[in-house]
């Protein structure tokens, strides 16, 4: 078999599970909405707004996830910082909402949060101004961490630190972040984080109505995610990211500055975090600095690791899953969570080294082929993405 | 390094040369029997008001000796009860480990343990009867006394050394023989002087006064300072004394922030040596490493349980305890796991975080999430006191000391052994060490064990000083491995230069910023430092560095 027919049978493939994703995303996100807006509590297909909620957090978990996939499973950058990410898009959102409260706080306060007061602070640090804005605060929520994202990529690829060196760096960074956070002089309402908020836009965030409308603006945003590191991976950008995964200093060679391609995966990978974190916010109803610490961080690599590195809707198939169970199984038995946990990280990696998408995809090629089609290969897959 | 180990040395030296101890005020259960003569002076002090009692406590400080002084002591800590019905039965309240009352006899000097409190009167003391104990003691202590409770007794009245003081003082200095002794007198007596001294007086007392580091000292210059603002020239002379103290304060406030460093460098290392073995030498990342400190921990607290009655041996025992069992853990990890992973890093990585997970909600389920304590033997307690500003607590200085010796033992094991040896060169070459006979799978095993075992025998160590909680591992992770990659993989000395400077770099910024702020500095200063040497402080050279 020729590479090229290979290729071919995998750009199929990929245009197959693109329409299928975004496909299953819309009905579900149709459905669940439908049946919560106006069918009544009693009937046998409504869906709770506790339902649709936690549907939205996994769908925020995916996106994160989604960005994780983009650097580690077509990149071969393993990121344990990711969480650093999620949470200051969180935090830029947070911002945002905490001063949406205005006087309805508890001490009243029309300029200042709660945790201000508190704290015997008279005035708003400056960077605090212009978080009243929506516009401006998004734009930080998602500046903010792209451009940590480019100085910390910066340093890091210029200087050529790889593979695992890297993923302690950017563990380091959200440890660091993490321990700023929780210092009260930061600002940021320190241990407690940024809580108790009031509304969206004028929309008040505990009616159904602004739920359903955030699940549904989530799941846009996931699906847009998903086209876009599509189109990106499908461009002449993404092959060159593939082939600096595969052999770095081959492409160097070949002459692409593949620091600068890794550095902008990095941003957009931050930038999907951080839009992925402005999601969760609202619909949680809190972020604090736990987000950033480096075992949340760790949970990330494993969703995708479990769903399937290198295949964009392997990683939302594995944030989906992993969460689920981890929903079901605190509910069932919280100190198991660990366990399971744990389990799954050893048994993926050296059971399901490409993951459940991948061992499916090579169950339906071993199918194929032994069906005479001699058409279909095994998908290529993220073969060496560790390195 | 060699500026490093002279300062150890001297710092060692130091530790060994001065043995001077805080003195224990609050008295232990008595275990003989109390003198008869001063037990007689108690059966007075039932039956006199405040005012005899203190003639009665003056009297005593001078017809009895050393005997008075721990009944003195008991009087002193309102531990001195006595029956109710004119027995003339004295008793010694105490309380025991578990806080429970228990009252001593002082004629028999046994438990009374059928007594309980309802039954007796407390012998009352009030301030001026407390300032009259005190005096008393500091009395019998300064005339009688063994050397050491001469120099506590002197040390305790610098703080206030009124006329009274000052003439005992300056009667004891007549037969003191001990020329240490006479020298801290000498002291106080200046301290007297620049207090309430005619103006020559102040003179010659700012002269002795001058360079002494004892608070109460540099007290008495700052009130000099202020009251003779009038006279010039002592003002400036005592300026002067002021300043020269303050300088020598300032050194040996910067001498004590160096140990400090030092000892959460002797820290760092200890977490991190392992690290350097399994993750340098093999090139494995074991993110679990934090939990194998953590066993090592939990082995200390065990041995602890199992052997309550010695506390000082079973942290002797604790040590090759918990190298085997970390080590035995480390060993199954390596072959049940890591092996599978051989030349994917990442994966191994995230294989050894879960595990890490597993263990830590093991340790959680079987000995609770809550901390332990683990207590510390009663040789690791205490501080040595170089002088009045600066104290080492034994304890970091024992960490410190076995720091290194675990350092020295490793560089043996790998420069000497035929162990190392073959270490060395799997490191180095897998493929050509396997063609030269090395049973590169055995040494894997044994190399991974032994960065276990030394992580388990950290986590005695840092039991000492931390309380032992699951989370144990965990906050230490990070650090191995910063200190790892900016000493240098592969390179033990540069795991011992990493893990000190960096310690020392902490503890000088945290006066600065704060402990968080500094924490964040360090990390964000290795983070930019990994940019300009990827390699760390000392890369590796030749071909095994590809």
């Amino acid at each position: 078999m020729n590479a090229f027919s290979r290729i071919l049978a995998n750009v199929q493939l990929r245009r197959q599970s693109t329409s299928l994703v975004v496909g299953v995303l819309f009905v579900v996100t149709l459905y669940a909405s439908v049946c919560n807006l106006l069918l009544s509590p009693d009937s046998m297909f409504y869906v709770s707004t506790y339902t649709i909620t936690l549907m939205g957090k996994y769908l925020c978990y995916a996106l994160l996830a989604l960005s994780v996939d983009v650097v580690w499973g077509y990149c071969g950058v393993l990121s344990l910082g990711h969480g650093a990410f999620f949470a200051l898009g969180g935090y830029g959102m947070g911002m945002y909402l905490m001063r949406q409260i205005g006087d309805r706080g508890v001490y009243g306060n029309p300029e200042l949060p709660d945790f201000m007061v508190f704290l015997n602070w008279d005035t708003l640090p400056w960077y605090w101004f212009g978080m009243d804005q929506f516009w401006f605060a998004m734009l930080m929520a998602m500046l903010v961490p792209g451009l940590l994202a480019f100085t910390f990529g910066w340093l890091a690829f210029r200087s050529r630190v790889t593979g695992v060196y890297l993923s302690i760096m950017t563990q380091a960074l959200t440890f660091a972040l993490m321990l700023a956070f929780f210092r009260n002089e930061m600002g940021f309402g320190g241990n407690n984080g940024l809580t108790d908020f009031k509304d969206l836009l004028g929309f008040d965030l505990q009616s159904d109505n602004t739920r359903v409308t955030l699940f549904v603006l989530t799941a846009t945003f996931l699906a847009l995610a998903f086209l876009v590191s599509r189109f990106i991976m499908d461009s002449r950008f993404g092959r060159v990211i593939l082939a600096i995964r595969d052999s770095e200093a081959r492409a160097r060679f070949v002459g692409y500055r593949t620091e600068s391609y890794k550095v902008w995966l990095f941003v957009y990978s931050a930038v999907l975090a951080a839009i992925a974190g402005a999601m969760y916010v609202p619909q949680v109803g809190i972020i604090n600095p736990g987000e950033f610490s480096p075992i949340n961080s760790i949970e990330m690599v494993v969703w995708v690791a479990v769903g399937g590195r290198g295949t964009l809707y392997g990683a939302i198939v594995g944030a989906l899953l992993v969460n689920y169970a981890k929903t079901r199984f605190t509910a069932i038995m919280p100190d198991g969570w660990l366990f399971a946990l744990g389990a799954l990280f050893v048994w993926v990696t050296i059971f399901l080294p490409q993951g459940l998408v991948g061992y499916f995809e090579k169950l339906l090629a071993k199918f194929k082929n032994s069906n005479g089609g001699g058409g279909a290969a095994s998908p290529a897959g993220a073969k060496e993405a560790s390195s | 390094m060699r500026q490093i180990s002279a300062i150890l040395a001297v710092i060692i030296a130091l530790a060994i040369s001065c043995t001077a101890w805080a003195a224990d005020e609050v008295p232990a259960a008595i275990d003989a029997p109390i003198d008869a003569a001063v037990y007689e002076k108690l059966v007075l002090l039932t039956e006199a008001s405040f005012r005899e009692k203190v003639g009665i406590v003056e009297e005593m400080a001078d017809s009895s000796g050393q005997q008075a002084v721990l009944a003195l002591q008991i009087l002193l800590n309102s531990q001195l009860y006595h029956d109710e019905e004119g027995n003339q039965e004295f008793y010694q309240l105490v309380q025991d480990s578990a806080g429970k009352d228990q009252l001593y006899n002082l004629k028999t000097g046994r438990l009374a343990p059928d007594l309980s409190l309802k039954q007796l009167d407390k012998v009352r003391t009030n301030n001026r009867l407390r300032k009259a104990i005190k005096q008393s003691i500091a009395k019998i202590r300064l005339f009688k006394g063994s050397e050491p409770e001469r120099l506590a007794a002197l040390q305790s009245m610098l703080g206030d050394m009124d006329a009274d003081n000052a003439k005992l003082v300056t009667t004891a200095m007549s037969t003191e023989a001990s020329e240490s002794i006479q020298e801290l007198m000498q002291v106080a007596m200046a301290i007297y002087r620049a207090g309430a001294g005619a103006e020559e007086e102040k003179f010659a007392a700012i002269k002795t006064l001058q360079g002494r580091l004892e608070p109460e000292v540099r007290a008495a210059l700052t009130g000099l300072v202020e009251s003779s603002k009038g006279n010039k020239v002592l003002h400036a002379a005592a300026l002067k004394a002021l300043q020269t103290t303050e300088e020598k304060v300032e050194f040996y406030g910067f001498v004590e922030k160096l140990f400090f460093g030092l000892s959460l460098g002797s820290v760092l290392l200890l977490a991190a040596i392992g690290l350097a073995i399994t993750f340098g030498v093999m090139g494995v990342i074991n993110m679990a490493h934090g939990e194998m400190i953590m066993l090592g921990a939990y082995t200390t607290y065990v041995i602890q349980l199992l052997m309550p009655n010695h506390i000082g041996y079973s942290i002797v025992v604790a040590i090759p305890a918990a190298f085997v069992v970390s080590g035995l853990v480390g060993i199954a990890i390596q072959q049940g796991i890591i092996r599978f992973l051989e030349g994917r890093p990442l994966e191994t990585l995230l294989a050894t975080f879960g595990l890490s997970l597993i263990l830590q909600q093991a340790v959680r389920s079987i000995f609770s999430p809550l901390n332990r304590q683990v207590s510390s033997p009663e040789w690791m307690s205490g501080a040595l006191e170089i002088n009045p500003v600066l104290a080492l607590t034994f304890n970091r200085l024992y960490i410190l000391a076995f720091s290194l010796l675990v350092f020295a033992v490793l560089m043996y094991v790998f420069k000497k052994t035929n162990l190392g040896l073959n270490v060395r060169a799997v490191s180095q070459n897998r493929d050509m060490a396997r063609a030269m006979g090395v049973k590169t799978q055995r040494v894997d095993a044994l190399t991974f064990g032994l960065g276990s075992g030394v992580a388990g025998v950290a986590g005695v160590a840092l039991s000492q000083l931390t309380n032992v909680g699951p989370n144990l591992g965990q906050s230490y992770i990070i650090d191995s491995f910063m200190v790892v990659v900016f000493g240098g993989v592969g390179n033990l000395l540069g795991t011992l230069v990493g893990s000190f400077s960096l310690g020392i770099a902490n503890k000088f910024l945290e006066p600065l910023t704060g402990a968080v702020l500094a924490k964040i500095l360090v990390l964000v200063f290795i983070i930019l430092f990994i940019q300009k040497r990827p390699k760390g402080l000392f890369p590796q050279k030749g071909r095994a560095a590809e």
